[in-house]
């Protein structure tokens, strides 16, 4: 049973964490990280969640646990131990336990403002010594005080406590907001979830100083795993939604366009509107939305076609209204838009349908739906799409992917490939790494799984630091052409060694697939090794359960291979010829 | 709740917590004989507990808990 598909049950979590362990550490793929967990108060069961929470998304940790509530001194006096364990993310578990000076009931304001400053002062310290050890940190904000001396008073007087956490909480807001690296765990929003009755137990923070209730735990480890898995990039891509009695109510083949259910009439219509307004959100943040529903096309058309339905046949990438088995449908889709299964959730109301989904598709998403006003839930509490960054890019997708389909339409009317190519008065534009598009770059090292020759991933302080490194060479790709533009869909990092460079990292995005993209790359990376007098080059393959498609790349453009071990690892080698012949003939290339 | 019964469900939590089907405990069972039952994992031990007998332990329970005895005793008074 995937624990993620279901709600959470942090009783099966707490109890069963030993067997959970055991078991999921022996999928295949899990890659190893290394977590430092800073305490704000106790972290013993924390840690043994978030280990079960991040295995259940692929990820293996290995934790460095910091002393009971030492995280300031642990990470502000750091004496190397730290340094020296070089953690790739860091967690720092705070809670409204560690303010350690609350203004007084009445307190006058100059000296509530100095307390406010201090608190601040304290925790952006503490943030900030753990963002020099160059990893992503995550950070809680405070869960609100149990107890209100003045009432409802504590939420506006000046020396109001609930007043004095929520600007902590704005506080924090915003120095992760303009913090690179920074990302905040929302312990005020988990505490409102919960309720502060069930969160906020008395018994276990006296008795064992949680600052949560245990059962609260694996919430809150799903929280944070959901962050980390986010920042490596293993978010869900896309959504396959059924139709009937799943963005509408009722069977839109029986009942027709006007005897489905949604909109503002009708009480559970409403509950279908929040949820398309809620997919349509998604959408907004990258999500591909894609229709797999066992229908007549025209009656699907014809209910999505309702002035009142919110999502339109135009919101949705692949449009599958068929008799065909859902599954082979998804897989359909997958091909289509060039990701892989796994990047799927399934949503649909019918059981059966979900069944055959899990049973032939086990790496797509399929969470568990009770009623229609509980589906946003269902999606929500999962955590599939985690946001952690959000550049321009993930804000078009959709529409990067629509103009994919058009451009699939045209080359069904030429006659070479090449030709259709060329009709796509395409602009290949290349640039070093810069500022500007870091978090692009950095966002592509970490997803790309296909087109990927090393898997090698990179955090954010180490993109920055390659941009500073002379001895190395960095490219990214941007593919324009006449339908729009791809974006920043290919990244190269070469590492110069007098005459010699080895290639340490090359991707593309699968969605620039089949364009030369990868041709023009390799130009521009020869006529840069040109520049600095490099002759030669190497590049390493690593095979990984989705780059078997790039075994023979090196090969295909001229490299000659020079070893290869029992695991499949490749090196090879390529001489730079004095009259090199650009391989790519079908774009413009601009360099910035 | 018979003595019987609260023993075979808190037994059934142990094998659970330490995923071992097997374990077997007994009134004098401690933290000695257990190598993983330390106090972090006696919180979690009572916490199952709780939920399996719609209990909710005060501060002064979860006190001076140094043996399974103790904790069978709990219960049962808890849930006379």
């Amino acid at each position: 049973m995937n624990i993620l598909d279901r709600p959470l049950d942090p009783s099966y979590i707490l109890q069963k964490k030993r067997s959970l362990k055991r078991q999921l550490s022996a999928a295949p793929g899990l890659v190893p990280k290394k977590i430092a967990l800073l305490s704000g108060s106790t972290i013993g069961e924390i840690k043994n969640s978030l280990e079960i929470l991040l295995l259940a998304n692929g990820i293996q940790p290995t934790f460095w646990e910091g002393e009971y509530s030492r995280f300031y001194e642990d990470l502000v006096y750091d004496n190397g131990v730290l340094k020296e364990f070089a953690p790739d993310f860091v967690y720092i578990h705070i809670s409204q336990r560690n303010i350690r000076q609350w203004p007084l009931a009445g307190e006058e304001e100059a000296s509530v403002e100095a307390k406010l400053a201090t608190e601040i002062g304290h925790f952006t310290r503490a943030a900030q010594a753990a963002l020099a050890l160059g990893c992503p940190v995550i950070l809680n904000n405070f869960d609100l005080p149990v107890w209100r001396a003045m009432g409802n008073k504590e939420g506006t007087d000046i020396s109001g406590r609930v007043y004095f956490a929520r600007r902590l909480n704005l506080a924090l807001a915003e120095l992760a907001r303009t913090t690179p690296n920074l990302y905040l765990n929302d312990l005020c929003y988990l505490q409102a979830r919960y309720g502060m009755e069930a969160f906020s137990d008395q018994t276990a923070w006296y008795a064992y100083k949680y600052c949560c209730a245990i059962d609260c735990i694996p919430y809150l480890a799903q929280s944070v795993a959901n962050i980390i898995k986010s920042l490596l990039g293993r978010n869900k891509k896309a959504l396959a939604l059924d139709l009937d009695n799943t963005l509408w109510g009722g069977v839109v083949g029986d009942d027709g366009p006007e005897g489905i259910v949604m909109g503002s009439e009708s009480p559970t219509g409403m509950a279908y509107s929040e949820f398309q307004e809620y997919l349509k959100q998604l959408a907004r943040v990258g999500v591909l939305l894609n229709v797999d529903s066992k229908n007549e096309a025209a009656n699907a058309e014809a209910g999505l076609a309702r002035p009142d339905c919110l999502l339109k046949k135009e919101d949705f990438l692949c449009f599958k209204a068929n008799w065909e088995p859902k599954d082979q449908n998804l897989a359909a889709m997958a091909k289509e838009l060039n990701i892989l299964p796994d990047s799927f959730v399934f949503v649909d109301d019918n059981p059966a349908e979900r069944e055959i989904v899990r049973r032939q598709l086990p790496m797509v998403a399929v969470p568990e739906l009770g009623a229609p006003e509980e589906y946003i839930a269902a999606l929500d509490r999962a955590g599939y799409f985690e946001v952690t960054t959000l550049s321009a890019d993930d804000k078009k997708r959709s529409e990067m992917y629509r103009q994919n389909a058009q451009r699939a339409q045209a080359e069904g009317s030429f006659e070479s490939y090449e030709d259709y190519l060329k009709s796509l008065e395409m602009i290949g534009e290349f640039g070093a790494f810069d500022p500007p598009h870091a978090e692009r770059i950095t966002q592509l090292i970490n997803k790309t799984n296909q087109f990927n020759l090393t898997t090698r991933r990179y955090t954010p302080a180490e993109v920055e630091a390659l941009m500073e490194d002379e001895s190395h060479i960095t490219l990214y790709g941007r593919l324009i052409d006449k339908f729009g533009d791809n974006g920043i869909t290919a990244a190269l990092i070469a590492c110069q060694e007098g005459e010699e460079a080895r290639i340490e990292l090359w991707i593309m995005s699968c969605r620039v697939f089949k364009r030369q993209l990868e041709y023009a790359m390799f130009d521009r990376l020869v006529e840069a090794c040109r520049q600095r007098g490099i002759k030669r080059l190497r590049g390493d393959y690593y095979p990984t359960a989705k780059n078997l498609l790039m075994k023979d790349f090196y090969a295909t453009i001229g490299f000659e291979k020079i070893a290869e071990d029992e695991a499949g690892n490749r090196e090879y080698l390529f001489e730079i010829p004095g009259d090199y012949q650009p391989k790519c003939g079908v774009m413009e290339i601009r360099l910035v | 709740m018979d003595k019987q019964s609260i023993f075979e469900a808190v037994q059934q939590i142990f094998r659970d917590n330490f995923d071992d089907e097997e374990l077997e405990i007994t009134r004098e069972t401690c933290a000695d004989d257990i190598e993983d039952w330390d106090s972090l994992e006696q919180i979690n031990l009572l916490t199952a507990m709780e939920k399996k007998f719609g209990l909710k332990f005060k501060l002064e329970d979860v006190r001076g808990l140094s043996n399974v005895g103790d904790l069978l005793d709990l219960i049962e008074r808890l849930t006379a």
